[in-house]
């Protein structure tokens, strides 16, 4: 097979699975357009947002301090906060991509990487290759952006009942993505587990109430997949380049 | 240029930062059994931190809003795609609001 077969088949291979990514986005993409807009922002305020930021729960957060009028710093600090967790998810990637792949190469697929096209990209058996990212990346891409746009442009003809409804969207696509492996996997139902009841402690416990949620994340996080890692560490790998 | 603007661009910038610098610096490999197990649990870890209990509070109500998360988890345990999850609990929320 030739070079540029290659790279045409892991684009198509990648965009495949990227698919129920895209159609899963559009709903809770609808919701982010309706909120924004919702608050006062211009339609295409909202779409250029989807575009440039291509996050959940980070870009929710910053347009609803927007909305507020609140100050640049804080701004940008809540976003931050919650976007740590790509930092973890970058560095989990960085070892299971193709070793070939360049610099600028990550400046650009990089950008793509969201909680769900990480979670498919971290499932693949063998290195990951640039054109696969890309195609991965793309629908995703275009799905949250498309359905910023719906939501946005439609948001003063639906009702309320409705709009109400697709704010359990972006929680319900998280749930699709960890509920699987969870069911295969003891130590990642266990590790959700952990996850789960130490946010929970760390948001009604009054004693911890100086702790944003954003940070509550963060802190959840690491000391769930710390212990997680610590009880059941993880012997094999998957070094075969797995030709499909 | 406008607030919304400036603000959106900031929001963007500390969106692509944490998910380059990552994979742009760090490229040797991580022999440590322990931080490779650690990054594999992570995206498992995040996202049930931020999925719980925050959904409960995401419809305005929290009876439609457990009816659509016992839903969720149901078509998920059925491995079902992120498309029909997310249309399934929010038909769910929807359906259930009508009567609670």
């Amino acid at each position: 097979m030739n070079k540029s077969q290659t790279k045409i088949n892991d684009f198509v291979y990648g965009f495949k699975k990227g698919t129920p990514i895209l159609l899963g986005y559009i709903p809770v993409a609808f919701t982010f357009g309706l909120m924004a807009v919702g608050g006062g922002l211009h339609p295409l305020m909202a779409v250029f947002i989807s575009l440039t930021n291509l996050t959940s729960a980070g870009q929710f957060a910053g347009t609803n301090l927007i909305i507020q009028g609140a100050g640049y710093l804080e701004i940008a600090l809540t976003t931050f906060v919650i976007n740590i967790r790509y930092m973890l998810m970058s560095l989990s990637l960085s070892q299971k991509i193709d070793p070939k792949i360049t610099l600028w190469q990550c400046l650009v697929f990089g950008f793509g990487i969201t909680d769900e096209t990480f979670s498919v990209a971290s499932m693949e058996k063998g290195r990951l290759s640039y054109f696969y990212m890309l195609g991965l990346i793309a629908g995703p891409i275009f799905g949250w952006s498309f359905g910023t746009a719906l939501g946005a442009f439609t948001s003063s003809a639906l009702p309320e009942s409705l709009s109400n409804a697709m704010g359990i969207a972006l929680f319900a696509m998280f749930i699709a993505i960890i509920v699987p492996p969870a069911k295969k996997s003891r130590p990642v139902l266990m590790i959700v587990l952990i996850s789960v009841a130490i946010n929970l402690a760390l948001k009604y416990i009054p004693l911890f109430s100086f702790i944003s949620s954003g940070f509550a994340i963060i802190i959840s996080t690491v000391l769930g997949a710390g212990i997680g890692a610590a009880i059941w560490p993880i012997k094999e790998e998957n070094p075969v380049l797995k030709e499909e | 240029m406008p607030y919304a603007l400036i603000a959106a661009l900031l929001m963007a910038l500390v969106t692509y930062l944490p998910r380059v610098l990552p994979i742009a610096v760090f490229r040797k490999e991580i022999k440590s059994t322990y931080i490779k197990s650690f990054l594999r649990y992570v995206p498992y870890a995040v996202l049930g931190a931020l999925t719980f209990p925050d959904i409960f509070s995401s419809t305005n109500n929290y009876g439609t809003a457990i009816c659509g998360t016992v839903v969720a988890l149901i078509l998920a345990y059925m491995e079902k795609s992120l498309f029909i999850v997310a249309l399934g609990a929010i038909l769910t929320v929807y359906v259930t609001g009508l009567f609670l």
